[in-house]
């Protein structure tokens, strides 16, 4: 096969690509051949790679090794700006608008149409018309795009990247905020774009669209390249298996019992928000609840609307049979639910304070005597006691948190909301940033608190992590919850098909 | 072609002028601020009224819109620039200066002055879109060098020009109307600057930045470039209001300047501009201006003392600010 693809012309070619960010290679010497005249869908797990190598394509990365060839010629994009102007446009999976500009303002952005000297509103209200009758839209271009739905944001995206002439087209997910109809507004476009000349590079997770839309289809896996396929050629099936593909580690861990009777520790009753639709479900103590689904599939943002950080439209939530009214994180807290943000250094610790001040900061007002001040001496008493039982590595407690481990720091992230007297502990992307040895440590861990009668819910992206953890797996796609495997039901395969079936 | 109904979001009326709603509500809403304003203070004492206090206050709004008009670019951007009050002083030295010391023709120091505003808005550029310094600390910084620089040049006194025929008639010349150049000038500043901001890049880029300044660097746009570009054109406005200011007097005073900065950017805000950027309007900023100044006179011709003139004022911009981030809520929840 790559020998007829060598014969062929292509379009866009990129061999060996590199790219090396701190601590994670993201791209392994991958490979891509564009073909002219093809829609070409690129198909991965979160963190294969896709958009890093798409991010190259647009200019917006430098490879840190291989080559990138366009029409044959050597194609190193300095910039955004340079890819366009050599006819790649990039579609982003985040909107990249000026909200207070209008819509015309925002296609022609960097490029105004003038006249006489000054800028020529007229002139780019009218081809952004045009435009937008070419994609088959009907929103005036004068509006403010921060007046628009999202939907019509991305359509404004589309018309901007296929105002530069481009010969190809890089969508990442462009689908994800868009309805039916307008989907197939989109695909329509996609198609009378394509011509002998052009080519457009798909991403998308959706996988019946891809059947639908794409021509070829490769598949990255863990930042290296797997496989080309026709799209005729394969199945849905195949798809998801090359995806998925790794050999499944065996671990049999011990299943957490649950008492059958027992009250739920968290109960939530269908919760909706403008991101998350009607989410029922329940943990019991001594169980540790995955939640399963693709970035955006909206587990963060349930659980940031159970513990107030986001507004809920509707929804109840209960703990221990009781139900407790979240208004804000604070309430949260009060109640016994604490929240482990994937992001620890921006939201789970004060990186220059000591383990001390940070194992405090939550349950300050325990540590403060009858007059007013804290008590220093209990606070470290309390620090030594966690930092043994979660065997937390550190010359001392007086240690700044920054100059400790990823697996460390989220240690110490546990000992605070530990000291708080949470009974349910949401752990989001709870490895994330920590190195394999460590993320063991963290697993027993897990099973740890669970044993010593906390509730535990985690959600992660790594189905292998996923699986390992978890006693029971909701999984989400699209804001709803689309189905729960129990942990001898669950597999990479199924816990992927639930995380793309979309609903209605 | 509407195969996309559900895409459209408002109706569609090409034939009328959009965006009636939020900013021109706004700009009619703070104009009628200031009638209220003009007929409160009319009904209260009648010595308001009278022509020579208009002219008055008129010529005291030039000066604080010349720097308003200035600040209205850099908070577009969504940073800042404080440098205005005591930057005027700098220039002012400068320009009195270059007559009174080296006896250069008017025209020339006049140039002058307004190059060495340019010039400290240039260093802001370097400090802010260079060096990506925070705009307050970096004009914070900025602001004490021009106030040390205009007392050292000047060795801490008064530069009078009483003796240079016809500068003064720059700011208190009345050939037109009987209103005074000053705030001829004011207006044709403005005028500029709304074609400015609206109708070149400079004014799309400003605006483009302060509302998503990635967005605008993926598009393309150089944004160290123009927002650098932006904090010279600022800076030639602080130049320019030292020129008038030391005209209005027939002298420079090093020691003086210092809050008139506050002013400029109380009328931008109170003009709509958004301190977040992204947002700013010439004929708001003009209106906020005359609103400032009108308090002043107003209070001074109430004979209200200094101290409760400026908790008074305050009280105006927190006003004009709750307005802001009032408007700012609703637009979140239509998103």
């Amino acid at each position: 096969m790559t020998e007829s693809a060598s014969q062929e012309r292509l379009l866009l070619e990129a061999k060996g690509i590199t790219k090396r960010f701190p601590g994670v290679l993201a791209l392994d010497g991958v490979s891509l051949s564009i073909r002219p005249g093809e829609v070409h869908a690129l198909m991965g797990e979160n963190g294969a790679g896709k958009s890093t190598l798409m991010k190259i394509i647009g200019g917006i990365y430098q490879p840190d090794g291989g080559e990138l060839l366009l029409n044959g010629k050597p194609y190193t994009p300095k910039g955004p700006a340079d890819a366009q102007s050599q006819g790649v446009s990039l579609i982003h999976q985040e909107l990249n608008l000026v909200p207070d500009l209008t819509v015309a303002q925002n296609i022609f952005l960097g490029r105004e149409p003038m006249g006489a000297g000054l800028l020529s509103e007229d002139k780019a209200v009218k081809q952004a018309t045009e435009l937008l009758h070419r994609i088959g839209v009907t929103f005036d271009a004068r509006t403010l795009v921060r007046d628009l739905p999202v939907a019509s944001q991305q359509m404004v995206e589309i018309a901007k990247a296929i105002s530069f002439d481009s010969q190809l087209l890089v969508m990442d997910e462009p689908t994800a905020a868009l309805t039916d109809r307008e989907v197939e507004a989109l695909f329509k476009l996609i198609h009378d774009f394509v011509s002998p000349t052009t080519a457009v590079i798909y991403i998308s997770h959706r996988m019946e669209e891809l059947m639908q839309i794409s021509d070829r289809i490769t598949v990255f896996r863990d930042g290296r390249f797997v496989k080309e396929l026709k799209t005729e050629d394969t199945s849905r099936d195949e798809i998801v298996r090359l995806m998925v593909g790794r050999k499944i580690t065996a671990y049999d861990r011990p299943e957490n019992v649950r008492d059958p009777d027992a009250t739920p520790t968290l109960e939530v009753r269908h919760i909706t928000n403008a991101m998350v639709k009607d989410a029922s479900f329940s943990v019991y103590p001594g169980e540790i609840l995955g939640f399963g689904g693709l970035a955006g599939a909206g587990r963060t943002e349930l659980a940031r609307a159970i513990i107030g950080a986001d507004p809920k439209t509707s929804g109840e939530i209960l703990v221990d049979g009781k139900p407790v009214t979240i208004r804000r994180p604070s309430d949260a807290v009060d109640a016994g639910i604490a929240y482990l943000s994937e992001d620890r250094k921006q939201f789970g610790l004060v990186l220059d304070e000591t383990i001390n001040d940070n194992v405090a900061i939550a349950s300050l007002k325990d540590f403060t005597s009858k007059i007013g001040l804290i008590r220093d001496r209990d606070i470290a008493k309390t620090a030594k006691k966690y930092i043994g039982a979660l065997s937390i590595k550190t010359p001392s407690a007086t240690q700044q948190v920054k100059n400790l481990s990823g697996g460390n720091q989220q240690k110490v992230v546990i000992a605070k909301w530990l000291a708080r007297n949470s009974k349910v502990l949401i752990f989001d992307e709870p490895t994330r940033g920590i190195d394999v040895g460590a993320k063991q440590e963290i697993y027993t861990l897990l099973d740890q608190l669970v044993q010593e009668g906390h509730c535990v819910v985690v959600i992660s992206s790594e189905l292998e992590e996923l699986i390992r953890v978890s006693d029971r797996i909701l999984v989400m796609c699209n804001g709803s919850i689309t189905g729960e495997l129990s942990h001898k039901e669950a597999t990479q395969e199924r816990i992927m098909e639930l995380a793309t079936t979309f609903r209605k | 072609m509407s195969t996309v109904q559900a895409v459209s979001a408002p109706a569609k009326k090409p034939a009328l002028p959009r965006r009636i709603p939020s900013s021109s509500l706004q700009q009619l809403l703070i104009f009628g601020t200031w009638i209220v304003l003009l007929i409160g203070f009319s009904i209260a004492d009648p010595h308001f009224m009278r022509m020579g206090n208009i002219v008055a206050l008129l010529l005291a709004s030039a000066v604080t819109g010349i720097q308003a008009l200035g600040v209205t670019f850099t908070i577009a951007t969504g940073g800042i620039d404080i440098t205005p009050g005591l930057g005027m002083a700098m220039t002012g030295v400068i320009t009195a200066m270059c007559m009174v010391t080296f006896h250069l023709p008017i025209w020339l120091a006049v140039i002058i002055g307004i190059l060495s505003g340019a010039i400290l808005g240039w260093v802001n550029g370097l400090l802010i879109a260079g060096f990506k310094m925070q705009p307050m600390i970096a004009t914070l910084a900025m602001m004490l060098v021009a106030q040390g620089a205009a007392l050292v040049l000047s060795g801490s006194k008064p530069v009078y020009t009483t003796d240079e025929v016809g500068f003064d008639q720059i700011a208190r010349g009345t050939q037109l109307f009987g209103i005074p150049n000053a705030v001829w000038i004011f207006l044709g500043l403005a005028v500029i600057s709304w074609i400015i901001l609206n109708k070149t890049r400079l004014g799309r880029y400003a605006l483009a930045m302060g509302s998503n300044e990635e967005a605008t660097r993926m598009s393309g746009v150089n944004v160290r470039r123009w927002k650098w570009a932006i904090y010279v054109l600022a800076g030639s406005y602080t130049g320019l209001s030292g020129v008038v200011m030391t005209s209005r007097l027939s002298a420079a005073q090093p020691a003086t300047g210092s809050g008139y900065e506050m002013y400029a950017i109380a009328a931008a805000v109170i003009g709509g501009a958004s301190l977040a950027g992204g947002r700013a309007s010439i004929v708001g900023t003009v209106i906020g201006a005359l609103i400032i100044t009108t308090i002043n006179n107003g209070l001074q011709i109430l004979s209200v003392p200094d101290p409760w003139q400026k908790i008074f004022l305050g009280i105006v911009v927190v006003a004009a600010v709750l307005v802001d981030l009032y408007r700012q809520h609703n637009q979140k929840k239509v998103k």
